[in-house]
Protein backbone atom coordinates (compact mmCIF):
# COMPACT_ATOMS: atom_id res chain seq x y z
CA UNK A 1 0.00 0.00 0.00
CA UNK A 2 1.19 3.49 -0.74
CA UNK A 3 1.76 5.82 1.79
CA UNK A 4 -0.39 9.09 2.03
CA UNK A 5 2.14 11.83 3.79
CA UNK A 6 -1.06 14.27 3.63
CA UNK A 7 -3.01 12.14 5.56
CA UNK A 8 -3.32 14.00 9.22
CA UNK A 9 -4.37 12.46 12.07
CA UNK A 10 -8.28 12.26 13.34
CA UNK A 11 -9.08 12.85 16.80
CA UNK A 12 -11.17 13.69 19.67
CA UNK A 13 -10.78 15.18 22.95
CA UNK A 14 -13.27 15.32 26.08
CA UNK A 15 -12.42 17.25 29.53
CA UNK A 16 -12.25 14.90 32.42
CA UNK A 17 -12.76 17.78 35.01
CA UNK A 18 -16.41 18.31 33.90
CA UNK A 19 -19.63 16.32 34.34
CA UNK A 20 -22.28 17.21 31.99
CA UNK A 21 -25.26 16.42 33.80
CA UNK A 22 -24.71 19.20 35.95
CA UNK A 23 -24.88 21.61 32.68
CA UNK A 24 -27.73 23.73 32.61
CA UNK A 25 -26.47 25.26 28.70
CA UNK A 26 -24.96 22.44 26.78
CA UNK A 27 -24.53 23.75 23.07
CA UNK A 28 -22.83 22.47 20.06
CA UNK A 29 -21.03 24.52 16.94
CA UNK A 30 -19.80 21.79 13.84
CA UNK A 31 -17.80 23.48 11.37
CA UNK A 32 -17.76 21.94 8.10
CA UNK A 33 -14.82 23.08 6.01
CA UNK A 34 -13.66 22.44 2.54
CA UNK A 35 -11.11 19.72 3.97
CA UNK A 36 -11.73 18.93 7.91
CA UNK A 37 -14.99 19.08 9.91
CA UNK A 38 -14.85 20.00 13.89
CA UNK A 39 -17.54 19.49 16.14
CA UNK A 40 -17.34 21.72 19.48
CA UNK A 41 -19.50 21.02 22.48
CA UNK A 42 -20.27 23.70 25.44
CA UNK A 43 -21.13 23.91 29.23
CA UNK A 44 -22.42 26.62 30.68
CA UNK A 45 -19.39 28.50 29.04
CA UNK A 46 -16.95 26.00 28.77
CA UNK A 47 -15.31 23.96 26.79
CA UNK A 48 -16.22 19.91 26.65
CA UNK A 49 -15.74 17.76 24.10
CA UNK A 50 -14.30 17.80 20.37
CA UNK A 51 -13.10 16.05 17.43
CA UNK A 52 -11.75 16.63 14.13
CA UNK A 53 -11.67 14.84 11.17
CA UNK A 54 -11.52 15.21 7.38
CA UNK A 55 -14.85 16.44 5.56
CA UNK A 56 -16.09 13.35 3.33
CA UNK A 57 -17.73 13.83 -0.19
CA UNK A 58 -21.81 14.58 1.75
CA UNK A 59 -21.66 17.54 3.90
CA UNK A 60 -24.56 16.50 5.76
CA UNK A 61 -22.72 12.92 6.90
CA UNK A 62 -19.73 14.80 7.86
CA UNK A 63 -21.38 16.96 10.25
CA UNK A 64 -23.18 14.40 11.77
CA UNK A 65 -19.63 11.81 12.13
CA UNK A 66 -18.01 14.53 13.20
CA UNK A 67 -20.74 15.31 16.43
CA UNK A 68 -21.23 11.42 16.97
CA UNK A 69 -17.11 11.37 17.26
CA UNK A 70 -16.74 14.31 20.19
CA UNK A 71 -20.48 12.79 21.75
CA UNK A 72 -18.61 9.24 22.18
CA UNK A 73 -17.82 8.00 25.72
CA UNK A 74 -19.53 11.17 26.73
CA UNK A 75 -23.08 9.71 27.48
CA UNK A 76 -24.48 12.73 26.31
CA UNK A 77 -26.97 12.57 23.04
CA UNK A 78 -28.26 15.42 20.86
CA UNK A 79 -31.40 15.16 22.78
CA UNK A 80 -29.20 17.26 25.82
CA UNK A 81 -28.40 19.76 23.51
CA UNK A 82 -30.23 22.80 23.24
CA UNK A 83 -28.56 24.73 20.37
CA UNK A 84 -26.53 23.88 17.54
CA UNK A 85 -25.19 26.34 15.30
CA UNK A 86 -23.11 25.12 12.24
CA UNK A 87 -20.62 27.38 10.22
CA UNK A 88 -17.93 26.80 7.25
CA UNK A 89 -18.63 25.86 3.96
CA UNK A 90 -21.28 23.34 4.52
CA UNK A 91 -22.90 25.56 7.48
CA UNK A 92 -26.28 25.08 5.14
CA UNK A 93 -25.97 21.22 5.37
CA UNK A 94 -25.54 20.40 9.34
CA UNK A 95 -29.10 18.70 9.46
CA UNK A 96 -29.25 19.32 13.56
CA UNK A 97 -28.55 23.15 13.28
CA UNK A 98 -30.84 25.67 14.38
CA UNK A 99 -28.83 28.35 12.64
CA UNK A 100 -25.92 28.92 10.49
CA UNK A 101 -23.51 31.73 10.75
CA UNK A 102 -20.77 32.56 8.19
CA UNK A 103 -17.51 30.55 9.22
CA UNK A 104 -15.79 34.67 9.42
CA UNK A 105 -18.16 35.52 12.76
CA UNK A 106 -17.44 32.33 14.07
CA UNK A 107 -13.76 32.22 13.89
CA UNK A 108 -13.45 35.98 15.66
CA UNK A 109 -15.79 34.68 18.55
CA UNK A 110 -13.65 31.34 18.69
CA UNK A 111 -9.95 33.01 18.43
CA UNK A 112 -11.32 35.17 21.47
CA UNK A 113 -11.98 32.58 23.43
CA UNK A 114 -8.70 30.81 22.91
CA UNK A 115 -6.28 33.42 23.14
CA UNK A 116 -7.81 36.03 25.00
CA UNK A 117 -9.39 39.48 24.91
CA UNK A 118 -6.81 40.97 23.65
CA UNK A 119 -6.47 39.62 20.07
CA UNK A 120 -6.95 42.15 17.44
CA UNK A 121 -6.09 40.28 14.45
CA UNK A 122 -6.72 36.36 13.25
CA UNK A 123 -5.33 34.88 10.57
CA UNK A 124 -7.27 31.68 9.75
CA UNK A 125 -5.74 29.50 7.36
CA UNK A 126 -8.12 26.92 6.46
CA UNK A 127 -7.92 23.70 4.16
CA UNK A 128 -9.02 25.56 1.08
CA UNK A 129 -9.26 29.34 1.76
CA UNK A 130 -7.28 32.06 4.48
CA UNK A 131 -8.93 34.59 6.14
CA UNK A 132 -7.51 37.92 7.98
CA UNK A 133 -10.17 38.88 10.65
CA UNK A 134 -9.81 42.20 12.90
CA UNK A 135 -12.16 41.93 15.78
CA UNK A 136 -12.82 43.92 19.00
CA UNK A 137 -11.95 42.96 22.80
CA UNK A 138 -15.47 40.79 22.14
CA UNK A 139 -14.65 39.17 19.47
CA UNK A 140 -17.06 41.00 17.00
CA UNK A 141 -15.54 41.02 13.61
CA UNK A 142 -14.77 44.61 12.55
CA UNK A 143 -12.87 44.04 9.40
CA UNK A 144 -12.14 40.79 7.55
CA UNK A 145 -10.71 39.80 3.97
CA UNK A 146 -11.36 36.27 2.78
CA UNK A 147 -9.25 34.77 -0.30
CA UNK A 148 -10.80 31.62 -1.55
CA UNK A 149 -9.90 31.77 -4.97
CA UNK A 150 -6.48 30.25 -4.97
CA UNK A 151 -4.75 27.44 -3.23
CA UNK A 152 -1.97 28.97 -2.83
CA UNK A 153 -1.40 29.61 1.18
CA UNK A 154 -3.91 27.04 2.43
CA UNK A 155 -3.54 23.26 4.12
CA UNK A 156 -4.40 21.79 0.79
CA UNK A 157 -0.92 23.40 -0.80
CA UNK A 158 0.79 21.64 2.19
CA UNK A 159 -0.88 18.21 1.29
CA UNK A 160 0.83 18.48 -1.94
CA UNK A 161 3.85 19.37 -0.84
CA UNK A 162 3.35 16.26 1.58
CA UNK A 163 2.68 13.99 -0.91
CA UNK A 164 5.47 15.20 -3.46
CA UNK A 165 8.51 15.26 -1.41
CA UNK A 166 7.14 12.19 0.36
CA UNK A 167 7.22 13.53 4.24
CA UNK A 168 4.39 13.33 6.95
CA UNK A 169 2.54 16.33 6.83
CA UNK A 170 2.99 16.72 10.53
CA UNK A 171 6.44 17.08 10.34
CA UNK A 172 6.94 19.55 7.24
CA UNK A 173 7.51 22.87 9.94
CA UNK A 174 10.06 20.73 11.80
CA UNK A 175 12.27 19.42 8.55
CA UNK A 176 12.16 23.18 7.03
CA UNK A 177 14.15 23.98 9.28
CA UNK A 178 16.91 21.58 9.05
CA UNK A 179 18.77 23.47 5.98
CA UNK A 180 22.45 24.63 5.88
CA UNK A 181 21.04 28.52 4.50
CA UNK A 182 17.55 29.60 3.93
CA UNK A 183 16.87 29.09 -0.04
CA UNK A 184 14.94 32.29 -1.69
CA UNK A 185 11.15 31.29 -1.99
CA UNK A 186 10.09 29.45 -4.64
CA UNK A 187 8.47 32.26 -7.55
CA UNK A 188 5.12 30.61 -7.79
CA UNK A 189 2.37 31.44 -5.51
CA UNK A 190 -0.10 29.14 -7.43
CA UNK A 191 0.24 25.71 -5.68
CA UNK A 192 0.38 24.05 -9.30
CA UNK A 193 3.26 25.54 -10.63
CA UNK A 194 4.95 25.51 -7.07
CA UNK A 195 5.13 22.22 -7.57
CA UNK A 196 6.07 21.90 -10.73
CA UNK A 197 8.98 24.52 -9.52
CA UNK A 198 9.73 22.47 -6.81
CA UNK A 199 10.14 18.87 -9.41
CA UNK A 200 12.42 20.77 -11.46
CA UNK A 201 14.32 21.78 -7.78
CA UNK A 202 14.40 18.55 -6.60
CA UNK A 203 16.05 17.19 -10.20
CA UNK A 204 18.72 19.88 -9.90
CA UNK A 205 19.87 18.11 -6.82
CA UNK A 206 18.49 20.06 -4.07
CA UNK A 207 17.55 18.53 -0.70
CA UNK A 208 14.46 17.74 0.34
CA UNK A 209 14.31 20.07 3.58
CA UNK A 210 15.45 23.05 1.29
CA UNK A 211 12.91 22.49 -1.07
CA UNK A 212 9.85 22.40 1.99
CA UNK A 213 11.81 25.72 3.01
CA UNK A 214 11.44 27.09 -0.10
CA UNK A 215 7.81 26.66 -0.15
CA UNK A 216 7.17 27.06 3.15
CA UNK A 217 8.81 31.02 2.94
CA UNK A 218 6.60 31.06 -0.44
CA UNK A 219 3.77 30.52 1.58
CA UNK A 220 4.22 32.88 4.23
CA UNK A 221 4.84 35.87 2.06
CA UNK A 222 2.09 35.28 0.03
CA UNK A 223 -0.23 35.42 3.05
CA UNK A 224 1.45 38.51 4.16
CA UNK A 225 0.34 40.43 0.90
CA UNK A 226 -3.04 39.69 2.11
CA UNK A 227 -2.46 40.71 5.73
CA UNK A 228 -0.94 43.57 4.78
CA UNK A 229 -3.97 44.64 2.85
CA UNK A 230 -6.26 44.52 6.09
CA UNK A 231 -3.55 45.64 7.93
CA UNK A 232 -2.27 44.14 11.49
CA UNK A 233 -3.11 45.71 14.61
CA UNK A 234 -2.07 43.29 17.79
CA UNK A 235 -2.22 40.66 19.28
CA UNK A 236 -2.18 38.85 16.37
CA UNK A 237 -3.58 34.85 16.33
CA UNK A 238 -3.48 32.15 14.23
CA UNK A 239 -6.24 29.94 13.41
CA UNK A 240 -6.57 26.71 11.19
CA UNK A 241 -4.36 23.80 10.07
CA UNK A 242 -1.44 25.71 9.23
CA UNK A 243 -1.10 27.27 12.81
CA UNK A 244 0.65 23.66 13.77
CA UNK A 245 3.14 24.41 10.88
CA UNK A 246 6.03 25.84 12.37
CA UNK A 247 7.94 26.22 9.42
CA UNK A 248 4.98 28.70 7.86
CA UNK A 249 4.46 30.20 11.43
CA UNK A 250 7.75 31.28 12.32
CA UNK A 251 8.45 32.61 9.03
CA UNK A 252 5.28 34.41 8.65
CA UNK A 253 5.89 36.23 11.78
CA UNK A 254 9.48 36.76 10.86
CA UNK A 255 8.40 39.33 7.87
CA UNK A 256 5.86 40.56 9.82
CA UNK A 257 7.99 41.11 12.73
CA UNK A 258 5.77 40.34 15.29
CA UNK A 259 5.18 37.64 17.48
CA UNK A 260 2.24 35.27 17.30
CA UNK A 261 -0.15 34.52 20.40
CA UNK A 262 0.18 30.86 21.96
CA UNK A 263 -2.82 28.92 21.51
CA UNK A 264 -4.72 27.54 24.54
CA UNK A 265 -6.16 24.86 22.38
CA UNK A 266 -6.17 23.36 19.14
CA UNK A 267 -5.89 25.70 16.38
CA UNK A 268 -8.50 23.80 13.53
CA UNK A 269 -11.23 24.23 16.26
CA UNK A 270 -11.65 27.65 16.39
CA UNK A 271 -14.32 27.80 13.94
CA UNK A 272 -16.71 24.80 15.55
CA UNK A 273 -15.42 26.70 18.87
CA UNK A 274 -17.46 30.29 17.84
CA UNK A 275 -20.34 28.69 16.47
CA UNK A 276 -20.83 26.63 20.00
CA UNK A 277 -20.27 30.44 21.37
CA UNK A 278 -22.86 32.08 19.81
CA UNK A 279 -24.95 28.84 20.58
CA UNK A 280 -24.85 29.44 24.31
CA UNK A 281 -25.80 33.55 23.67
CA UNK A 282 -28.26 32.09 21.28
CA UNK A 283 -29.78 29.63 23.59
CA UNK A 284 -30.62 31.84 26.64
CA UNK A 285 -32.25 34.50 23.96
CA UNK A 286 -34.51 32.29 22.84
CA UNK A 287 -35.68 30.47 26.33
CA UNK A 288 -34.33 27.88 25.89
CA UNK A 289 -32.25 27.17 28.91
CA UNK A 290 -33.70 25.90 32.09
CA UNK A 291 -33.40 28.51 35.07
CA UNK B 1 -17.36 46.22 9.97
CA UNK B 2 -15.51 46.15 7.08
CA UNK B 3 -16.20 43.31 4.47
CA UNK B 4 -13.70 42.75 1.97
CA UNK B 5 -15.71 40.38 -0.99
CA UNK B 6 -13.21 39.65 -3.75
CA UNK B 7 -9.28 37.68 -4.31
CA UNK B 8 -6.07 37.98 -4.91
CA UNK B 9 -4.26 36.49 -7.60
CA UNK B 10 -1.01 35.98 -9.76
CA UNK B 11 -2.76 39.22 -11.50
CA UNK B 12 -3.44 41.69 -8.63
CA UNK B 13 -5.71 42.42 -5.83
CA UNK B 14 -9.82 42.76 -7.19
CA UNK B 15 -11.61 43.84 -3.40
CA UNK B 16 -14.82 45.59 -3.12
CA UNK B 17 -14.91 46.65 0.20
CA UNK B 18 -18.64 47.58 2.09
CA UNK B 19 -18.06 49.36 5.59
CA UNK B 20 -21.32 48.13 6.81
CA UNK B 21 -20.96 51.06 10.00
CA UNK B 22 -21.68 53.17 7.16
CA UNK B 23 -24.17 51.31 4.98
CA UNK B 24 -27.60 52.48 5.64
CA UNK B 25 -29.60 49.84 4.00
CA UNK B 26 -30.73 52.37 1.42
CA UNK B 27 -30.24 49.38 -1.83
CA UNK B 28 -29.53 52.60 -4.24
CA UNK B 29 -26.47 50.46 -5.21
CA UNK B 30 -28.49 47.82 -5.87
CA UNK B 31 -30.36 49.34 -8.47
CA UNK B 32 -27.14 51.34 -10.08
CA UNK B 33 -25.10 48.20 -11.10
CA UNK B 34 -24.94 46.75 -14.45
CA UNK B 35 -23.95 43.99 -14.21
CA UNK B 36 -26.36 42.85 -10.69
CA UNK B 37 -23.52 42.24 -8.55
CA UNK B 38 -24.83 43.30 -5.32
CA UNK B 39 -27.26 42.69 -2.73
CA UNK B 40 -28.75 43.35 0.48
CA UNK B 41 -28.62 40.64 3.43
CA UNK B 42 -28.40 40.49 6.93
CA UNK B 43 -25.25 39.34 8.47
CA UNK B 44 -24.63 37.67 11.43
CA UNK B 45 -24.90 40.56 13.85
CA UNK B 46 -28.82 41.14 12.41
CA UNK B 47 -27.89 44.51 10.46
CA UNK B 48 -29.13 44.69 7.43
CA UNK B 49 -26.49 45.87 4.62
CA UNK B 50 -25.33 45.67 0.88
CA UNK B 51 -23.27 42.87 0.21
CA UNK B 52 -21.23 41.62 -3.04
CA UNK B 53 -23.03 38.43 -4.17
CA UNK B 54 -21.74 34.66 -3.55
CA UNK B 55 -21.23 34.13 -7.46
CA UNK B 56 -19.41 37.27 -8.09
CA UNK B 57 -16.93 37.06 -5.44
CA UNK B 58 -14.31 34.99 -7.83
CA UNK B 59 -14.88 36.64 -10.89
CA UNK B 60 -14.92 40.37 -9.47
CA UNK B 61 -12.58 41.66 -11.75
CA UNK B 62 -14.54 40.59 -15.02
CA UNK B 63 -18.12 41.32 -13.41
CA UNK B 64 -17.19 44.80 -12.85
CA UNK B 65 -15.13 45.44 -16.04
CA UNK B 66 -17.43 47.31 -18.09
CA UNK B 67 -17.53 49.92 -15.49
CA UNK B 68 -13.76 50.18 -15.45
CA UNK B 69 -12.84 51.02 -19.15
CA UNK B 70 -8.77 51.40 -19.86
CA UNK B 71 -9.22 55.04 -20.32
CA UNK B 72 -11.25 58.13 -19.10
CA UNK B 73 -12.54 55.99 -16.20
CA UNK B 74 -15.94 57.50 -15.64
CA UNK B 75 -17.39 57.53 -11.34
CA UNK B 76 -18.17 53.71 -10.38
CA UNK B 77 -22.12 53.78 -10.02
CA UNK B 78 -22.07 51.67 -6.87
CA UNK B 79 -19.50 54.43 -5.46
CA UNK B 80 -21.42 57.47 -6.81
CA UNK B 81 -24.62 55.71 -5.51
CA UNK B 82 -23.60 55.54 -1.89
CA UNK B 83 -24.12 58.80 0.08
CA UNK B 84 -22.72 57.81 2.78
CA UNK B 85 -19.60 56.27 0.86
CA UNK B 86 -19.48 52.86 2.27
CA UNK B 87 -18.36 51.33 -1.01
CA UNK B 88 -15.19 51.40 -2.11
CA UNK B 89 -12.93 48.89 -4.80
CA UNK B 90 -9.26 48.28 -4.53
CA UNK B 91 -8.73 48.44 -8.02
Amino acid sequence: MTTEYWRWKEYNWKNPDIDWKDAKNITVGVDVGSVSSQAVIMTDGELYAYSNMRTGSDSPESAENALDWALKDTGMTLDNILYAVGTGYGRVNVPFADRAITEIACHGRGANFMYGPTVRTILDMGGQDCKVIQVDEKGKVQEFLMNDKCAAGTGRGMEVFADLLEIPIEDIGELSFQVDEEPEPVSSTCVIFAKTEATGLLRQGWPKNDVLAAYCSAMALRVVALIERVGVEEDFAITGGIAKNAGVVKRLTGYLNLEALQPKHDTQIAGALGGALFAQTLAVKEGKVPS
Amino acid sequence: MKANYGYHDGSGDFFITIDSNLCTGCVECISSCPADVLEMITDDYDDVVAAVKDEHRKKIKYSCAECKPVDEQPPLPCVAACEPGAITHSW
